[in-house]
């Protein structure tokens, strides 16, 4: 039955490739502006819309820590040219406080949900899921399309916020009323806040839109023997993504929507005996608390659905680099599901020492550090992927290696602070901002880089520049572990984060110099990423022309023709025959053979294991 | 100015580009084939790699020996002294996991770096190695939850909550106000819509358990002895942060938060364990609660019982009569304007 309608897909898209795309539509596509560029409901164009807007996303928010870095690093020092930037909220070039968390705010949302979840999932579940699962296009082009344009509105209304007399959002990316909703206890909790609420919202619909496309992509247009074991595990991920984005986000905009009646309208859901600017106000029987868990309720799982796709396309990027089959393709894939389930019943752990029940907390430590086993697991594969392997330092591949890097470093001190015991300590610290900047962060970061400088021939038929790719990765890790391995020691030492300076308080004077290392790095990591912009919109152009397969790899995506068409293959959809990791195979004349290759054009390398991936 | 600015940016990119463009043009007159250049970048970062792990890991634990004076000190608290404890080992866990792992990682990046005469080993599936790394953190992470969930029932023991004596830690924007609960050990009731100028706590004037409650700006606390705090808030979310206590409890409105310890150390014997005259306890707020989030905090000081005693007995009563007449007087002002402005409605 499935089969069917594999058949029935495939051929009603092969009669409309022929039919419509061949002829008219790449002439329309290559002569109209808007049809290619805005409108196009082209899988692989709206790939590059998501990246593209991640890219300056990103940038801006890295210019956002990049000034709140100095003002941490030199609290007493006046820098002119930030009112030239920023006007009156840097008056005399002194940083004004209220922006300062302003700035932490929406550095923190721009990243987490615009880059690490728009930028990261929008590029490559909508580039590889159909390529590698041997699709014309995703389920609903329409759809997709959408998708896009709500992100994209999302980024501007939140961009927007910045221009606006109160200043924008300043509660922190988990704006936790009452501080965002009254207006009267942060400017930024005004018309900041509703921007904020109405670009979210926006950001929701978008990121269910895509995420109903990559899941029914996966499940109903896999080409011919493309079962679900033999799906590459970049796949999976976005598809075990997709299912995490679409069953937390929802969660999300009902706390936001019932954060916008308390704002608004004058319910009581999150507020009550509230006493502010010498009046008391008139809600009563909300709890904050109930905000924290619905937040949480999708925080958790956002911090899998920013890292499970750069774990997948790291899992991808390391065994074609490695020219060994992933180790464990099984146990990896269940390590996912373990992890996807898990981190559903864990959002206590952000909790711990917000009044809620000491007994639930205990529930949620459990729960918590359980997450540690399947991590451990895809660890050691990755390991194990790497042993005894024939590894190819491209930048993806170092991309790669840096990713397992930082999700060990990152990933170990979560035990930490999964532990309610210890997290009592260093809750709110540079403990945690350390912890998540690395695990989160910086692996999520590092996978998206391995994928571009992967995927990028895939996408703009050249190459990137090898040379500053290297120049980008070591300026990159250096930084990474410059800016975020010291904080630890904040963290440790006591030093609450989001604080504006820290010269009120004796004890944390020591910390004066490690405050500048850091910043120092930070700059150092900045640099880096105007290489990397350099490097790719230079390549766009100028770049090396591709070849078919760059890396050798096995996927279908490389088996499709470097100039995009729309409908992905000219002819008939290739069919499936192996599982996507046979590198290396014994007896095999080359070190790969494609997924398309099948076992009877292969006698000297066949098994009789074959048959179980 | 600006305009400078944007043409030298403009500039500088060109300039680039057409550096780009020569360096590409001269690596392809190099006649440097792409074989020859893969070879060179696997060479170097395989190196890279293994000399990252070389250097770096040694410069993590020399960071970890120079910074250990900033670390906080020894725990003020009794519970603290359990949290260390399991700090410790926590760490020793983590730190050879750690070890154990970058080494692997950064060894097989050098010594499995690509060589066009080998091949990698087919090797995808081995039953026996997938349990133990299963089992085996399985085991380790049992154990650190069992004893990491010991301290935490110890530190929350609602039967003990009962026992200490009782400080209100009141919080708003963007102070703290402690309130002590005087000889019966009961902190009277308040209530937000109670607050005036004077009765900032909005403390309930009616009820008795008032009585005898103190106000301070500081908290001061007796050594060797239980403490309850009872945490309020009356505008946002704060948090009632003792750092060198290990003791940390959010302040929420519209609900009272508790946290329970016993000071262990007295801040003049705090100053000598450090060796720092100007040592002082602190209590910073650490969950943002607005523009001078920064700089919300108050004074600590662990006093012998004596000194303790003393030392409240000199502070000011909640109440006195006076205050009361004031803000029995404040009220009629009040419900005098009130009902102008419900009428002027």
């Amino acid at each position: 039955m499935e089969v069917n309608q594999h058949n029935e897909v495939s051929t009603h898209h092969d009669d409309h490739g022929h039919h419509g795309h061949d002829d008219h539509h790449e002439h329309e596509e290559s002569n109209n502006f808007f049809a290619k560029y805005v409108f196009t409901t082209d899988h692989k164009m709206i790939s590059k819309q998501f990246l593209i807007t991640a890219i300056v996303m990103a940038f801006l928010a890295m210019a956002m820590s990049m000034i709140f870095r100095l003002q941490l690093a030199w609290p007493d020092v006046k820098f002119p040219f930030l009112e030239d930037v920023l006007g009156r909220w840097a008056k005399d070039g002194k940083l004004d406080p209220g922006f300062y968390l302003a700035l932490v705010t929406l550095h923190g949302t721009i990243m987490v949900f615009f880059v690490l979840t728009g930028g990261l999932s929008g590029t490559f579940a909508n580039l590889l899921i159909p390529l590698q699962v041997g699709a014309r296009d995703m389920a609903s082009g329409f759809l997709n399309a959408l998708s896009f344009w709500f992100f994209f509105v999302s980024t501007l209304v939140m961009c927007s916020s910045l221009f606006i007399e109160a200043g924008p959002a300043s509660a922190g990316w988990t704006i936790y009323p009452p501080l965002s909703a009254l207006p009267q206890s942060i400017g930024g909790s005004g018309l900041g806040m509703t921007l904020w609420l109405i670009s979210m919202a926006l950001f929701i619909a978008s990121s269910l839109l895509g995420g109903i496309n990559y899941v029914t992509t996966v499940l109903n247009l896999r080409t011919k023997g493309m079962n679900m074991t033999k799906l590459p595990l970049t796949v999976w991920a976005l598809f075990i993504t997709a299912i995490l984005g679409v069953l937390s986000f929802p969660v999300l905009l009902a706390a936001a929507l019932l954060l916008i009646f308390d704002r608004s309208f004058g319910t009581s859901f999150f507020l009550s005996d509230i006493f502010i600017d010498g009046a008391p106000l008139d809600y009563a029987g909300g709890s904050p608390i109930l905000f924290q868990h619905l937040f949480w309720f999708l925080g958790h799982p956002e911090v899998y659905i920013v890292l499970l796709p750069a774990l997948g396309l790291a899992s991808e990027v390391i065994s074609v680099n490695s020219r060994k089959p992933i180790f464990g393709y099984k146990a990896m894939i269940g390590s996912m599901l373990v992890i996807a389930f898990l981190s559903f019943i864990v959002w206590g752990h952000h909790m711990f020492i917000t009044g809620m029940n000491p007994f639930l907390g205990s529930v949620f430590v459990f729960t918590t550090l359980l997450v540690a086993i399947p991590s451990a697991v895809k660890v050691f594969n990755y390991l194990t992927t790497l042993w005894k392997g024939n590894i190819q330092f491209t930048p993806q591949m170092m991309f790669a290696m840096g990713l397992v890097s930082t999700f060990i470093t990152g990933g170990l001190t979560g035990i930490i602070l999964g532990d309610s015991t210890l997290d009592i300590n260093v809750h709110d610290t540079y403990f945690v901002v350390a912890h998540f900047h690395i695990v989160m962060g910086s692996s999520a970061i590092f996978g998206m880089f391995a994928g571009v400088y992967h995927w990028f021939p895939r996408m703009y038929g050249r190459m990137m520049n090898r040379k500053l790719g290297y120049a980008h990765f070591w300026l990159t890790l250096l930084g990474v572990y410059g800016v975020f391995f010291p904080m630890h020691f904040l963290g440790l030492g006591g030093v609450p984060r989001r604080y504006y300076s820290n010269t009120g308080y004796e004890a944390f004077n020591a910390f004066v110099d490690i405050n500048v290392i850091i910043t120092i790095f930070a700059i150092l990591a900045g640099f880096a990423q105007l290489i990397f912009a350099f490097n790719f919109f230079y390549s766009i152009y100028r770049g090396k022309k591709s070849v078919q397969n760059p890396w050798k790899a096995n996927t279908l995506e490389w088996t499709a023709p470097v100039e995009h068409l729309h409908g992905n293959w000219p002819g008939e959809l290739p069919t499936v025959h192996r599982w996507p990791y046979d590198y290396s195979k014994p007896g095999a004349p080359e070190d790969f053979i494609p997924q398309t290759v099948p076992y009877s054009e292969t006698p000297e390398s066949n098994t009789p294991d074959d048959h179980k991936h | 100015m600006n305009l400078l600015l944007t043409l030298a940016v403009v500039f500088g990119i060109l300039v680039l580009v057409r550096i780009a463009n020569v360096a590409q043009m001269a690596a392809e007159l190099s006649g440097e084939t792409d074989e020859e250049e893969e070879e060179k970048a696997n060479k170097w970062n395989s190196l890279g790699f293994l000399l990252f792990m070389v250097i770096g890991l040694p410069l993590m634990v020399y960071c970890a020996i120079k910074w250990r004076p900033l670390m906080l000190p020894v725990s003020a608290s009794e519970h603290g002294v359990g949290v260390d404890k399991l700090m410790d080992i926590n760490w020793w866990v983590l730190i050879i996991t750690f070890f154990i792992t970058s080494i692997l990682l950064f060894w097989f990046a050098y010594k499995y770096r690509y060589n066009k005469n080998r091949r990698s080993y087919y090797f995808h599936d081995n039953m026996k190695l997938e349990m133990i790394w299963t089992v085996v953190p399985t085991i380790v992470l049992s154990g650190l939850i069992v004893t990491g969930l010991i301290e935490w029932n110890n530190i929350t023991d609602i039967a003990k909550t009962d026992q200490g004596m009782k400080v209100q830690i009141y919080a708003k924007q963007f102070d703290f106000t402690a309130r002590y609960s005087g000889k019966d050990n009961k902190l009277g009731s308040s209530f937000f819509r109670n607050i005036t100028d004077t009765n900032p706590l909005g403390v309930d004037s009616a009820d008795t358990n008032a009585a005898d409650d103190k106000f301070s700006s500081e908290l001061v606390m007796p050594v060797g002895e239980e403490i309850e705090l009872v945490i309020n808030s009356r505008d946002v979310i704060h948090s009632v942060y003792l750092p060198h206590f290990r003791a940390q409890m959010n302040a929420v409105p519209g609900m009272t938060t508790r946290f329970h310890f016993k000071p262990t150390i007295t801040t003049t014997k705090m100053k000598e364990i450090t060796g720092n005259p100007k040592f002082e306890y602190i209590m910073l707020c650490n969950k943002i609660c607005g523009v001078a989030h920064y700089n919300m905090k108050m004074p600590v000081r662990v006093l012998e019982k004596d000194e303790f005693t003393k030392w409240l007995r000199e502070q000011k009563r909640v109440f006195t009569r006076e205050s009361l007449n004031a803000a029995a007087a404040a009220d009629s002002i009040k419900a005098v304007v009130d009902s102008t402005v419900v009428s002027a409605k």
